[in-house]
């Protein structure tokens, strides 16, 4: 909105993935710097998620990897005095400490412009009372509603409006906290967690069953106003947007019901007077035109991303140019190069969006989904049918469905509960409602999905029960014709006919029916456009684009986020393509993440929105005749596809997929270092219980249990002892021939290291160790890590790479691989091997500032890359990664750390040393400093003697000690007072539940006592109440010892405010940066193709 | 093996009678009346004017049509388009794949106005989507699609590649076409060679009572949200046939209203506009309307390519940072450089800076080539009704 020149302008990001938060704000920063970029303004970037593409060198001329919170953003403005602030581009995150710093006069004490939406109108959009005033001004109309900040105003309230109400929290993320009471004691108990977190709430009327309804709203600063999209949910009100399966355009709207909204949606926000971008819901009444505005987000949220993607329309760098003063009219549509930003996308397509959830990670938590939001990543899937693009979303998910029905893994045994109380399991609930006779109308009933819905689903069921018909010989093409515009997969196909995949694709190929590749274009083709974001479809005659033979490369994304893959592996995706594009290959992606910078469709010189199958792979590789198909650096999704490609003739750049079935393969590989003479620990696959349990004997507990077939709850655990074993395994799965078990030695009090590397025709060519701060046995997607090393002996590292080296040459590896090591005295064992990208490739790579990914590509195009080692000692800072947890809005779930992945993103920071690149780290995540009061209940006897030394520090601190009955006596034997907390299952004060409530504690240490707490016990209720009232917890003893230790060291003041490029590696640049001089510099590619 | 000609035209019908035969489903909203015709016929196809043929499914009413053959990418509002008179003669195709999915709304008339419709009876001569909801869902449909144009007659085409299709039309131009089922021909025939805007228009005057001032609309194949948005302004409203001589009735104003075919067709409108301009009423035109007075100015018209047929054509107001979003459909359009002394373009298309309005420097006419009165398409220039308003 700016009239002055602006030279440089502050953008902040959104920190770490988190449920509500996720991989969006990732795409929408990166664009917002590449809008100012293109206008030649310096951009200032402040974001902690080093795993991003915006916080890549060649995008923001400064990127501070520090938490996004008022302390030190003001810090960086003061040193960096940009003009203007972006606040819309990082989410909640990044509004709310826009919000604060206003309010603190920060920016107007440094002349800082806010851009875009002024501040007045965020508030406006925030604060629900004032919210309501405004659209009431214009008539507009609001859910009944009123705003209540403490337990009793929200009681008379409700009273008021009549229940059953909707309770939802403002200042929150993805309706944190939200949800439906239909009690007056269910509204004090969520008003009380919900005040919590929140000053306010606001009590609603109840509109379950309407129509939720979004439109995606851009205006300038001249009062030029389009809709770029709208949406759909297919879940009704009453289920949060981020957890319904969303359909864009709408499907069920009338001509005068879209423009009516659409028509408020321009009023509203022109009342308000957004500039840039925003979000606006409604309730819709299915049985009358009457409407609600639920909800305005003045700001880019995952709706805005899913937008862009289903429409072309790049909502992002948009609202980023008219927030710095653009109109719509001197803006172009970068899909046509021809025609202008200042229009409304028109589809001809159907696009659906379905929600991906984690819920089998966690021990305890609700499976039931509603207005609060649980769901880890998304996928979107585009179609020319709605069972088209359906049954490909649902594939997309990977949660071994092979579509909306051919399902054997499902089982419903309360098909009326799942409907009405839906998990995320009731989209396949409906196809077995309408099975076992079910009408549409009683199916309606229960889950108020509109009928247009259920009767598309009501056709695949239809389709499925035909092609059953076949089995045996399936004689109809016309009918497989049908099943393949219905969205059916060849291997779902197998399924049904108890045949095989192949042998479907054969007949398929036989019969000539192909996919046809289709352009999303924004204008239904009534312009050409310029660039290539396509999809495929069994519902069209002839291909978009003509296919020539060229130099291209097929390069797989990761897939949806979710936990224990998320956008590292977009990193990774994003730098192969921009390494392959300055060796002069044609780009070509294939991935469905609507969240990722990689589905950008000028990240690359075709994106194929698209299933990574490998039905839809070899679908592609066939039209596009590539020269091979990176597979490395997406993730295990990609990597599960090597061999199966591979055997389908399908070229796979890099390291054999021989060499990766052998990693992968357990037996395989464990035999290998067995040859090898490289240690491991001890494992064996089991198919009986006796077995499982002598096997645990000869071994000696703890032990890893791995089942291979979980029929519900966590995957993975740990047992102490043979009941825990037994237990177990009779819970929670099914050991048989058919599905056998593995058993490995749990090591105790051991360290563990990773190494990242990039080896060239099994040798290696660059590497990088990292250590955990907590001991081995907590995941290592869960663990703090830490490089360089600070704490590993020299003699340790010098095995992990000899190990490495050894097991580089023996499978010839030819790219980027990871190997996780577990070290206890001297001597290191492998404990997992991935011939792939990691996790961690962009942590090191930006510590390093040597980017593993372009060496890795370089590699496996056969371009000759110098080898350079001992990269750790050239450098005189350290790095240090730290998981981000969602428990908050996972309901109920245990919120400790054990061998299944929980986290939700990560951070890294860099400081001089490691207690401050540690305590910036954990900042970034949520943790606060200064501590006054500690809750401390350190568990088992060792973590107590361990914490001792702790405890002596934060009484030399001052710091105000509480402790459960066990640890306040260890304590006290050693000269240490405590103020004693009575247990939470106690009736007595002063008790651990009324602190917790009162917020009266600023950490809560809770060191579980065994790995795998099964009762609900007091640890349990003091784990979870500190994160349902917002207090920052930590179960690992390394990790508390470690925090305390960077305490006694650090304070605020003394955490440096420091650019990424204020950090610099002494010895390995000039080496890199010679041998990687390329004709093309990716920030050169990027503004040509924004423009 | 993999032979791309195996992929082609012909493999995309996908209307099979299975839909009504597993036992024990619901079909509340089942378009049963279409039952017979998917038992017996189910194939049919376009023909174009250069010879291509696409083959697909046919549903509505079974006979053959020719027309010409024109595309609209809005993604709603089929009611609305499928009764909107500037179609008359016209094969539709709509590039939103799914249709049909809120079904049809009952007829009820307001003011002597079908509500939900843009005229009283379905006005293109065949209808071609990629996908037909037979099960349609909304509180207020009382039919579907197909049993709608059953009723009216009119045939449809459903498993087409409408974006094959689209782009044909957008490389070659605006083609004249046929829809054949069954065995039937029909000849190709050029419908803008008929007096379309006579087949549309009323045949007598009409009353339509509201407030005080009187517009005089010339109906040319008038939308009925034209006369809606002026009632809604307490306008009343006097629709007379397109070739009327009104220039005795008593108004306050005149609007020209859009229709179908060649604006050079209406001379007779084009004469009565002239007589009008001399008496310095204010007038309105509205698309064809909007040719109609730049014809009568002076000013020159020409067919375009493929036409604009959208919701979403941005049109900029001519000296100012405003652009509007805008539902369009016509075939024809004005020549900026004709337009003589004393009049200036009003608003121009932002995507291919055509003529989309025009207005005079000192006198009170205007028009445009959009819909203001919208319906389908976004309502965002409504305000010019009452800009006309206020000139009376």
């Amino acid at each position: 909105m700016s009239d002055r020149q602006l030279k440089k302008v502050l953008v902040l990001g959104s920190g770490a993935l988190k449920i509500g938060e996720a991989g969006e704000f990732d795409y929408s920063g990166s664009q917002a710097i590449k809008a100012l970029k293109d206008e030649g303004i310096s951009s200032v970037l402040v974001n902690p998620n080093i795993a991003t593409i915006q916080t890549s060198d060649f995008l923001a001329d400064q990127v501070y990897f520090l938490p996004v919170n008022p302390f030190f953003v003001e810090k960086i403005i003061e040193k960096e005095r940009p003009d203007g602030i972006l606040l819309g581009f990082g989410g909640q995150t990044a509004l709310n400490c826009g919000l604060e710093l206003e309010q603190r006069c920060v920016l107007k004490r440094y002349d800082v412009e806010v851009l875009g939406t002024r501040i007045q109108a965020i508030r406006e959009t925030e604060d629900r009372d004032l919210f309501v005033r405004k659209l009431k001004e214009i008539g507009v109309k609001v859910p009944i509603s009123s705003a209540a900040t403490c337990v009793e105003e929200a009681v008379a309230v409700a009273r008021e409006i009549g229940y059953p109400v909707m309770l939802r929290v403002a200042f929150a993320l993805g309706g944190l906290g939200s949800g439906l009471c239909a009690t007056e004691d269910e509204v004090r108990e969520r008003a009380t967690k919900a005040l919590a977190h929140s000053p306010q709430l606001l009590i609603e009327e109840y509109l379950t069953g309407w129509k939720e309804i979004e439109y995606e709203v851009v205006r300038d600063r001249f009062d030029n106003c389009v809709t770029v999209c709208n949406m759909e949910n297919l879940d009704p009100m009453g289920i949060h947007t981020g957890e319904s399966i969303v359909v864009a355009p709408s499907q069920t709207l009338t001509n005068s019901e879209y423009h009516l909204l659409r028509k408020i949606a321009i009023q509203v926000i022109r009342h308000l007077g957004i500039v840039g971008e925003c979000n606006i819901q409604y309730a819709l009444d299915p049985n009358s035109q009457d409407y609600r505005v639920i909800e305005v987000n003045a700001r880019l949220s995952r709706s805005s991303a899913l937008a862009s993607k289903a429409t072309g329309y790049p909502l992002a760098f948009i609202a980023a140019k008219l927030a710095i003063g653009h109109s719509l009219t001197n803006l172009r549509n970068s899909i046509t190069g021809v025609t202008m930003a200042c229009f409304e996308p028109a589809l001809d397509y159907v696009v659906v969006k379905i929600p991906r959830w984690d819920l089998q990670k966690f021990r305890r938590v609700s499976k039931k989904i509603g207005s609060g939001m649980k769901s880890v990543g998304e996928v979107m899937a585009i179609g020319r049918k709605f069972e088209e693009a359906l049954q490909k979303a649902l594939r997309m998910l990977e949660i071994g469905v092979c579509g909306l029905v051919g399902n054997e893994n499902l089982r419903f045994t309360d098909l009326e509960t799942e409907l009405g109380e839906p998990t995320p399991e009731r989209i396949f609930a409906i196809p077995e409602a309408i099975k076992q006779g079910y009408s549409i109308e009683r199916i309606h009933r229960l889950c108020h999905i509109d009928k247009w819905f259920l009767h598309k689903i009501q056709n695949i069921v239809s389709v499925e029960q035909m092609i059953r018909q076949q089995a045996g010989s399936f004689s109809s093409r016309e009918l497989l014709l049908e099943a393949k515009q219905a969205g059916f997969a060849d291997r779902q196909i197998a399924n049904l006919i108890d045949s095989t995949e192949s042998r479907v694709r054969e007949l398929r190929y036989g019969w000539g029916i192909l996919p046809c590749v289709k352009q999303i274009d924004t204008l239904a083709a009534e312009y050409p456009a310029q660039t290539n974001y396509l999809y495929l479809t069994y519902n069209g005659q002839e291909d978009d684009i003509a296919q020539e033979p060229q130099d291209a490369v097929i390069v797989l994304g990761s897939g949806a986020y979710r936990i224990g893959s998320s956008v590292e592996f977009d990193w990774c995706s994003v730098n192969t393509v921009l390494t392959l594009r300055k060796l002069n290959y044609k780009t070509i992606i294939i991935n469905y993440n609507p969240e990722t910078v990689s589905t950008d469709y000028n990240e690359c010189d075709k994106l194929y929105f698209e299933e990574l199958s490998l039905e839809t792979v070899m679908e592609i590789y066939r039209k596009e005749d590539p020269i091979g198909v990176v597979i490395s650096m997406g993730g295990q999704i990609p990597n599960n596809l090597a061999i199966l490609l591979h055997e389908a003739g399908l070229k796979v750049l890099g390291t054999s997929p021989l060499s990766i079935d052998i990693a992968e393969n357990r037996h395989k590989f464990s035999q290998l270092l067995d040859r090898l003479a490289i240690g491991q620990p001890e494992w064996r696959e089991l198919v009986t219980l006796q077995e499982t349990v002598s096997f645990a004997h000869s071994i000696g507990y703890p032990v890893i249990v791995r089942p291979s077939y979980v029929l519900s709850g966590a995957a993975m655990g740990v047992a102490s002892n043979d009941s825990e074993l037994v237990k177990f395994l009779q819970k929670a799965t099914e050991v048989s021939q058919k599905h056998p078990v593995v058993i490995s030695k749990f090591v105790e009090n051991a360290k563990e290291l990773e190494i990242d590397a990039v080896a060239h025709h099994g040798e290696l060519i660059v590497s990088a160790i990292s250590e955990h701060v907590e001991n081995a046995g907590v995941h290592s997607g869960d663990a703090t890590l830490v490089f360089p090393a600070q704490r590993t002996y020299i003699e340790t590292m010098r095995q992990i790479r000899k190990i490495t080296e050894r097991i580089a040459r023996s499978l010839d590896i030819n790219g980027p691989f990871n190997i996780q090591f577990i070290a206890k005295g001297n001597e290191a064992r492998v404990i997992e091997c991935n011939l792939r990208a990691s996790r961690s490739f962009p942590f090191v790579s930006k510590i390093l500032k040597v980017n593993f990914i372009e060496i890795a590509t370089r590699v496996m195009m056969g371009h000759e890359v110098p080898k350079v080692n001992e990269l750790m000692f050239g450098i005189d800072y350290v790095g240090v990664k730290a998981p981000h947890f969602s428990f908050t809005r996972l309901d109920g779930a245990d919120p400790t750390l054990g061998v299944e992945m929980t986290s939700t993103g990560e951070v890294a920071c860099l400081g001089d040393d490691f207690e401050e690149a540690f305590l910036k780290a954990l900042l970034s995540v949520g943790y606060q400093m200064p501590v006054q009061n500690i809750l401390l209940s350190t568990g088992p006897v060792e973590a107590k003697a361990a914490f001792l030394r702790c405890a002596k520090i934060l009484t030399a601190l001052n710091v105000n000690l509480f402790a459960t009955k066990g640890t306040a006596d260890f304590l006290r034997a050693d000269g240490i007072e405590t103020t004693v907390l009575h247990w939470p299952l106690e009736n007595e004060r002063p008790n651990v539940r009324e602190y917790l409530r009162k917020g009266a504690l600023d950490l809560v240490i809770n060191v579980p006592k065994n790995y795998q707490e099964e009762e609900l016990t007091n640890d349990y209720i003091i784990r979870r109440q500190a994160v349902d009232f917002g207090i920052p917890l930590i179960t690992n003893i390394q990790l508390a010892q470690r925090f305390v230790e960077a305490l006694g060291r650090k304070k605020m003041a003394d955490l440096e405010i420091k650019a990424w490029n204020q950090y610099q590696p002494e010895i390995v640049n000039s080496v890199f940066n010679a041998s990687l001089v390329s004709s093309i510099d990716p920030v050169v590619i990027l503004s040509e193709k924004v423009k | 093996m993999f032979d791309s000609a195996d992929c082609l035209a012909g493999s995309l019908i996908s209307v099979h009678p299975w839909r009504e035969t597993i036992a024990g489903l619901d079909f509340c909203c089942e378009d049963l009346s279409s039952k017979k015709m998917k038992d017996s016929i189910n194939k049919g196809k376009l023909v174009l004017g250069d010879g291509s043929v696409f083959e697909g499914g046919a549903f509505g009413f079974l006979r053959s049509v020719s027309g010409e053959v024109v595309f609209n990418t809005g993604m709603v509002g089929y009611p609305e388009a499928l009764t909107d008179p500037s179609y008359r003669g016209q094969i539709l195709v709509l590039t939103y794949p799914l249709i049909g999915n809120y079904g049809v709304p009952r007829q009820n008339f307001s003011n002597n106005l079908a509500v939900a419709f843009e005229s009283d009876r379905i006005q293109i001569a065949g209808l071609i989507v990629s996908e037909s909801s037979f099960n349609y869902s909304h509180w207020n449909a009382a039919r579907s699609l197909s049993q709608w144009l059953q009723e009216e007659k009119v045939p449809a085409l459903t498993g087409i590649d409408t974006r094959a299709l689209t782009k044909y039309i957008r490389e070659k131009g605006t083609m004249l076409g046929k829809i054949l089922i069954g065995d039937e021909d029909v000849e190709f025939h050029d419908p803008n060679l008929d007096n379309l805007v006579c087949q549309v228009s009323v045949q007598a005057p009409l009353v339509y009572s509201a407030g005080s001032k009187k517009v005089l609309l010339v109906d040319c194949g008038c939308k009925n949200s034209i006369i809606r948005s002026l009632l809604a302004r307490d306008i009343t409203v006097t629709r007379v046939p397109w070739d009327y001589n009104f220039l005795d009735e008593e108004y306050d104003g005149v609007v020209i209203s859009n229709g179908p075919g060649d604006p050079k067709m209406c001379s007779a409108v084009i004469t009565h506009v002239k007589e009008v301009m001399e008496r310095n009423s204010p007038i309105f035109g509205i698309c064809l309307g909007h040719q109609i007075l730049a014809l009568a100015s002076g000013a020159d018209s020409y067919k375009l390519k493929f036409g604009h047929r959208s919701q979403n054509q941005p049109c900029t107001e001519v000296g100012s940072k405003r652009c509007y979003i805008t539902s369009q459909n016509h075939g024809y359009a004005i020549r900026h450089e004709t337009l003589p002394e004393g009049w200036s373009p009003w608003f121009i298309n932002a995507n291919d800076g055509t003529n989309e309005g025009i207005r005079h420097k000192s006198r009170p006419f205007m028009s445009v080539q959009f819909h203001p009165e919208a319906a389908p398409g976004p309502v965002d220039t409504n305000l010019l009704f009452d800009e006309f308003v206020q000139m009376l």
